[in-house]
C-alpha cells in the first residue's frame, strides 16, 4: 500500500482537526479537536518512519503520545474548573485576560 | 620656626571657640542656661593665650618671629600636598590679638545685649565659630587653608546676619551678604589653583620665595584675583552692596564681623599676598583705585543715611577704602593699612556698640532723627562714642589720626592726586560722624512718645569704655612703643619715598580739611533744627539713600540678565528637552496602545493566528523549496 496515502490522511485529519478547534465553541469538542490535530502528526510521523526505513519517526510518535497524555490530564482539569465556576464549557466565555 | 613654649598651642586658639561652638550648638537647648557663658569663656581663654604669644614672641629676635606648626597632613593628591599647618608671625599676630580681645569685649557686651533673647545660645554658638573661622583665616599657612577660613567667616557672617530670621528683611539681606560674597570667594579660588599652577604649592613661604620666577601677566592675573576676594569679603566698590543690608543682624555682629574683624580680611588677604602685588603692579595700582572708589562711595553713603548704623556702615566701607588704599601703595603702605585696620577694629567696635547701647535704650529705634539730646541720659555710651567719633575723624592724639594721617603722607609720597582724594575723603567723615553724633546725642530730644531712653547695663558699658580706651592710646602705643613699622616689616616689608609735602604738611593739611568738614556737620546738625521727618534732600542725598545705586547697577546688569537667561532656559528645557522626552514616551504609549487591542481574551482568535502563522511559514517554505 502507498505510504503517501497516510501521510494524504493525516493531512486530511490534521485539518478537520484545526478547522475544528477554529469553529467549535464547546471545549470538551475543542480539546478533542487538538487531540485529533496530534494524532494526525503521530500518523504522519509513523509514516514518514516506514517510508525513510528507521525508527526515529515512531520514537517521536511515543514523545508525542506522552506529551498528549500530560495535556490531557492538565487540559481537562481546566476544563472541568471553568466548568464548575462558569456552568458553561463555552471557550467563548472566559475572556477576562485581556487588555 | 618650630612651635615650642607657649607656641606649642598656636591650634588651641583655633580650639577653644570651635569647641565652644560645638557644644552650644550641637547641645541644643540643654546648654541654654550656661551656654552663654561658655561662649564668653571660650573666647576669653583664646584671648589670654594671644596675650601669652605675644609677650612670648616679644622676647624672640625679629627673625625667629615666624612660627610655623603643623598640625597633620590634610590633603595629598597627585602633586598637591597641603598640611592643616598654622604660621604665626607678625602679621597674623595683630590680627590674632584683635580678634580675640575685640571679640571677648564683643562678647561680653552681648551677655547684655542680647540677654531677653530666646536664642541667645544659638547666637553665642554661631559668634564663637566665627571666631574660630576667623582665627583659622588669619592662622593658616596656606592659600586652600586660608580659603576654608574665608568660607567660614562668610558662612557665620550669613547664620549671624539673619539670625532674626523671622524678619524677611533679615533673612534677605543674610542671602545677599552670602550670594555677593560668592563672586568674591570664586576669585579667591581661582587664584588658589593659578597660584597651584604656577608655584606648584599653596604654602605662603613657598609661593612667596619663587615670585621671582613666576612672568608678572600671571601674577598680575592672581592679584586682580585676590583684589576680586577681597572686593566681596570686604565690601569694596563693585562688590560693595551687601553691607549697608547686613545691618539688619544684631548690633554686635555688626561690631565684630562687619566693621572689625571680617571685613578687614580681604586688606589682610592682600598685604599677606605682598610679595605678589609688589612685582604685579597693575594689580596693585587696580587695588589703589577700587580702595579710592570705595571711600567716597562709603563716605557718601554715610553722609545721607539716617539709620545709625547704615550710616556707620558706610563709614566701614570708607574706612576699609582708605586700608585697601593703603595696601595697594606697596611697601609704603602695607604697613599702615595695618596699622588703620588695627585701630580702626577697636574705635568702630566702640562706635557700633556704642550705637547699640543707643539702640538698647531707645526700644531699637534706629533712625537718627527720633535721637537727639541722648547725652542727659546716657553718660557713659556718650562719652565713649564721642571719644571714638574723634578717634575715627583723626583729631590727634586719638588713635584714628596717627593711623590716617600715615596713611595720608603714603599716599603723598606715591602721588600728590591721591593723598588729595584721601584728604578730601578725611573730611567727608568729619562731616558725617560729627552729623552722626550731634543728631544722636545732643540738639533737642525727638524721641517717639513711648521712648524712654536710659544708661545700659555695665556689662554692655564696661566694654565700651575699653574700647575708648584703646580709641585714644592705641595709636600712639602702636607707632611709638609698639614701634609697628619694625615690628611688621619682616614680613610686609617698608620702605619710605620722598613726599612732596613734609610731615608737618600733610597733618596740617588733613587736619584743616577734618576740621572744617567737622565744622560743617555741627552747624548743620547740632545749631539748627534736625526735623523728624527726613527732609527731599539734593540729588547726591537721594541717590545716597538709595546706596548710590548700588542695588539698581546689580538689578540691571545681573540679577534682570540671570532672570531672562534663566527663563530663556526653562523654556527650552520645557519645550524641547522635556517635549523630546515626552514625545519619545507618548510614541511608544500610543502604539502599545494600539497592539494591545490584539490581546482580546477570546482564546479561539489566538488560535486563529497561530494557524494563520503556521500557514505563512508552511507556504513560506514551500515557496523557498519550490524556487
Amino acid at each position: 500500500m502507498n505510504p503517501g496515502n497516510y501521510i494524504l490522511l493525516s493531512a486530511v485529519l490534521f485539518s478537520i482537526g484545526a478547522i475544528g478547534v477554529l469553529v467549535r465553541r464547546n471545549a470538551i469538542v475543542v480539546f478533542m479537536c487538538v487531540e485529533l490535530m496530534l494524532n494526525a502528526a503521530n500518523l504522519a510521523f509513523v509514516s514518514f518512519a516506514r517510508m525513510n526505513g528507521n525508527l526515529d519517526g515512531q520514537t517521536v510518535a511515543f514523545f508525542v503520545m506522552v506529551v498528549a497524555a500530560a495535556e490531557v490530564v492538565v487540559g481537562l482539569a481546566i476544563i472541568v474548573q471553568i466548568f464548575r465556576t462558569r456552568s458553561s464549557a463555552s471557550i467563548d466565555e472566559p475572556n477576562l485576560l485581556k487588555y | 620656626m618650630p612651635a615650642t613654649g607657649a607656641f606649642s598651642l598656636i591650634w588651641v586658639l583655633i580650639a577653644l571657640p570651635l569647641a565652644g561652638a560645638a557644644i552650644l550648638l550641637l547641645g541644643g537647648r540643654r546648654t541654654n542656661s550656661w551656654g552663654p557663658y561658655l561662649g564668653v569663656l571660650t573666647v576669653v581663654g583664646s584671648a589670654a593665650l594671644a596675650i601669652w604669644m605675644w609677650l612670648e614672641m616679644m622676647g624672640l629676635p625679629a627673625e625667629q618671629r615666624t612660627i610655623e606648626q603643623s598640625a597633620y597632613r590634610w590633603v595629598f593628591a597627585g602633586g598637591l600636598s597641603v598640611d592643616m599647618a598654622f604660621q604665626l608671625d607678625q602679621l597674623s599676630m595683630v590680627f590674632v590679638l584683635l580678634i580675640t580681645i575685640v571679640g571677648a569685649l564683643i562678647h561680653v557686651y552681648s551677655l547684655g545685649y542680647m540677654e531677653h533673647d530666646l536664642d541667645r545660645r544659638k547666637f553665642f554658638g554661631f559668634l564663637n565659630l566665627f571666631v574660630a573661622a576667623m582665627l583659622l583665616l588669619v592662622l593658616a599657612n596656606n592659600y586652600l587653608l586660608l580659603y576654608v577660613g574665608w568660607e567660614g567667616v562668610g558662612l557665620a557672617s550669613y547664620l549671624l546676619i539673619g539670625f532674626w530670621q523671622v524678619k524677611p528683611s533679615a533673612a534677605a539681606a543674610a542671602k545677599k551678604a552670602f550670594i555677593i560674597n560668592r563672586v568674591g570667594d570664586v576669585g579667591l579660588g581661582i587664584a588658589v589653583m593659578v597660584i597651584f599652577v604656577t608655584f606648584g604649592s599653596v604654602t605662603f613661604t613657598d609661593v612667596f620665595s619663587s615670585v621671582d620666577e613666576a612672568n608678572e601677566g600671571t601674577l598680575t592675573a592672581i592679584g586682580l584675583l585676590l583684589l576680586l576676594a577681597a572686593c566681596g569679603k570686604s565690601a569694596q566698590f563693585p562688590l560693595q552692596a551687601w553691607l549697608l543690608d547686613a545691618m539688619e543682624g544684631p548690633t554686635p555682629v555688626s561690631a565684630l564681623i562687619h566693621a572689625a574683624t571680617m571685613v578687614t580680611a580681604g586688606v589682610y588677604l592682600i598685604v599677606r599676598s605682598n610679595a605678589i602685588y609688589d612685582r604685579a603692579v597693575w594689580a596693585a595700582t587696580a587695588v589703589v583705585v577700587v580702595g579710592l572708589i570705595t571711600v567716597f562711595m562709603g563716605a557718601i553713603i554715610g553722609s545721607a543715611k539716617d539709620d545709625i548704623k547704615k550710616s556707620l556702615a558706610g563709614s566701614t566701607m570708607s574706612q576699609i577704602g582708605y586700608m585697601i588704599t593703603a595696601a595697594g601703595l606697596g611697601p609704603i603702605g602695607y604697613v599702615f593699612a595695618i596699622f588703620h585696620l588695627l585701630t580702626h577694629g577697636v574705635f568702630k567696635a566702640g562706635l557700633f556698640l556704642g550705637a547699640g547701647s543707643v539702640m538698647h535704650g531707645m526700644n531699637d529705634e534706629v533712625n537718627m532723627r527720633r535721637y537727639g539730646a541722648l547725652r542727659k541720659v546716657m553718660a557713659i555710651t556718650t562719652a565713649t562714642f564721642f571719644i571714638c567719633y574723634l578717634a575715627i575723624i583723626g583729631i590727634p592724639p586719638f588713635a584714628g589720626f596717627w593711623s590716617k594721617d600715615e596713611i595720608i603722607h603714603a599716599a603723598f609720597e606715591r602721588g600728590p592726586v591721591i593723598g588729595a582724594l584721601l584728604v578730601l575723603a578725611a573730611g567727608i567723615t568729619g562731616f558725617y560722624m560729627s552729623r552722626m553724633v550731634a543728631m544722636t546725642f545732643f540738639g533737642k530730644a525727638r524721641w517717639e512718645d513711648d521712648a524712654h531712653p536710659h544708661e545700659s547695663k555695665l556689662v554692655m558699658t564696661i566694654p565700651l569704655i575699653i574700647l575708648a580706651i584703646g580709641a585714644i592710646g592705641l595709636g600712639m602705643a602702636l607707632l611709638f612703643w609698639g614701634n609697628i613699622e619694625t615690628w611688621l616689616e619682616p614680613v610686609t616689608g617698608f620702605a619710605t619715598a620722598p613726599s612732596p609735602l613734609t610731615t608737618a604738611a600733610t597733618i596740617g593739611i588733613s587736619l584743616a580739611f577734618v576740621v572744617v568738614g567737622a565744622a560743617i556737620g555741627w552747624i548743620m546738625y547740632a545749631r539748627r533744627e534736625v526735623p523728624v521727618t527726613a527732609p527731599r534732600g539734593s540729588v547726591l542725598t537721594r541717590a545716597a539713600r538709595r546706596d548710590l545705586y548700588g542695588d539698581d547697577v546689580n538689578e540691571v546688569l545681573v540679577v534682570r540678565p540671570t532672570y531672562w537667561l534663566s527663563r530663556v532656559l526653562i523654556w527650552f528645557d520645557r519645550s524641547w528637552v522635556d517635549g523630546f522626552v515626552n514625545g519619545c514616551a507618548d510614541l511608544v504609549g500610543g502604539i502599545s496602545g494600539r497592539l494591545r487591542r490584539y490581546q482580546s481574551g477570546f482564546a479561539r482568535s489566538y488560535a486563529l493566528s497561530m494557524v494563520g502563522g503556521a500557514v505563512v511559514i508552511v507556504v513560506a517554505l514551500v515557496l523557498v523549496r519550490l524556487s
